[in-house]
């Protein structure tokens, strides 16, 4: 990265896939630039169009909204960044846990996600790359095992991936994610998917008979992850949270580390309900009583 | 944190605050928000000669929570001496909240407005708030 050079994120990524962005074009003066959204949460594509016509240095942009459940076409958006000369990177914290992704059909050069949403431990991680840009990159950390060699003089890198895993490395953590992982591919990501589906529906249809609620984001459930992101008409995200909790529901009330889309939005805070392999729809009728029941207490 | 908190007495604060609006002319004027939930409390006081509370109201958005406590501790505070803004604490809040069961993440909702008031008298009086003063 150096001076002028472009990056092209949207409006609706976590602020993981923002302010590591803004940190580089503070130390090279490199430009950000942010794709808007349209009205039910979908890219809008005649601007990406238009920001790949400004020849991208890297385009980063998140596989699924943490906030809205938008799937974005990862793979379609991938064929339009590296025709404009780009390197990709998808932040797919959000899908991998909970659909089949494919790295190679979606044909990024890097591709990220995060053990602790996909029934694994904090801290830990994966960092895909190309294997040609990965040799191609010099270490950012140094320290044991990420070298060949080392000499008074100077030294030489490991090969990859250990040229960037310097010191001891969380191996503990590293088992417990392989653990994780295989047993999601037991259970099959696309059941998972299935499963986070149809409850969503459920969820959307039912919640929406409670009334006075705004729900964000795309209304095909099949272009969105099982997050249902809303707001009750005079109620605010943290005390309906409260609220939920003492009927045994666990939702998230803030802004879900998306700021910016928050602004997007016009918001200062949604609530979150999100759906894993783990529940039911009986959970979701909880969620329901739960909503009735707060909206009794603050109507009145 | 039980839900006791949402008691018919802070719903209907939050629902018909108090002291809500500005004070013109004013001697202090403070705000402050709350990063994590974007609850926004300003305050603004007219001191009288006595340097006590005169007329004191609140402008703000945010959860039941902070905006009910805020018009709470308008209430409270008005006509007592500016001195007696330092001494002001949580437990204070507490009380009149009847409830000290918030939970970590709802207690600095309740704790903004008290936070707001401090920072402003303070500066009014041209000490500095120290850290700790404020919770
Ligand atoms: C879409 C998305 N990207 C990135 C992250 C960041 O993950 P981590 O906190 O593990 O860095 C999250 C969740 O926090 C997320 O939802």
């Amino acid at each position: 990265m150096k001076k002028d050079d472009l990056v092209v994120l949207t409006k609706m990524e976590h602020h993981s896939n923002i302010v590591p962005w803004q940190l580089v074009a503070q130390k090279t003066h490199a430009k950000v630039k942010y794709v808007d959204l349209d009205e039910d949460g979908i890219l809008n594509m005649v601007e990406f169009e238009r920001a790949m016509n400004d020849s991208p240095k890297l385009v980063a942009f998140t596989h699924c909204s943490n906030v809205l459940g938008t799937i974005n076409d990862a793979a379609m958006l991938v064929r339009k960044a590296r025709k404009a000369g780009a390197t990709t990177l998808v932040d797919a914290a959000q899908s991998v846990p909970h659909m089949p992704v494919d790295v190679s059909q979606i044909g990024c050069d890097f591709l990220a996600f995060s053990g602790h949403k996909m029934l694994g431990p904090t801290g830990i991680g994966v960092l895909y790359g190309r294997k040609a840009l990965l040799e191609d990159m010099e270490p950012f950390q140094g320290g044991g095992d990420m070298i060949k060699e080392v000499h008074l003089t100077g030294a030489k890198w490991n090969d990859v991936p250990y040229k960037f895993e310097a010191g001891t490395t969380n191996f503990a953590d590293a088992v417990g994610l392989g653990v994780a992982i295989d047993y999601l591919s037991s259970v099959g990501m696309q059941k998972v998917r299935d499963h986070e589906v149809e409850l969503l529906k459920y969820a959307t249809e039912e919640t929406e008979k409670v009334g006075g609620l705004t729900i964000y984001g795309p209304r095909d459930a099949a272009r969105r992850g099982g997050v249902l992101s809303f707001n009750v008409e005079g109620i605010h995200p943290h005390d309906m949270a409260s609220i939920l909790d003492e009927e045994g529901v666990a939702i998230r009330s803030g802004h879900h580390c998306a700021q910016p889309l928050m602004e997007r939005l016009d918001v200062t805070a949604t609530n979150r309900a999100s759906f894993y392999l783990y529940n039911s729809y009986d959970d979701v009728d909880a969620l329901v009583g739960g909503l009735k029941k707060a909206k009794r207490m603050f109507e009145a | 944190m039980s839900s006791e908190i949402y008691r018919e007495l802070i719903l209907d604060y939050y629902r018909n605050p108090r002291n809500f609006g500005k004070v013109e002319p004013h001697d202090i004027s403070a705000r402050d928000s709350n990063p994590l939930c974007g609850d926004e409390i300003e305050i603004q006081v007219r001191v009288t000669p006595e340097k006590k509370i005169g007329e004191i109201k609140f402008t703000g958005k945010g959860c039941a929570i902070s905006q009910a406590s805020a018009s709470m501790l308008t209430e409270f505070a008005k006509g007592k001496p500016l001195e007696w803004v330092k001494e002001l604490s949580k437990e204070d809040i507490f009380k009149l909240l009847g409830t000290r069961d918030l939970g970590p993440a709802r207690v600095k909702c309740a704790l903004l407005s008290m936070k707001v008031l401090k920072t402003g008298t303070y500066s009014y009086l041209g000490a500095k708030l120290e850290d700790g003063q404020d919770s």
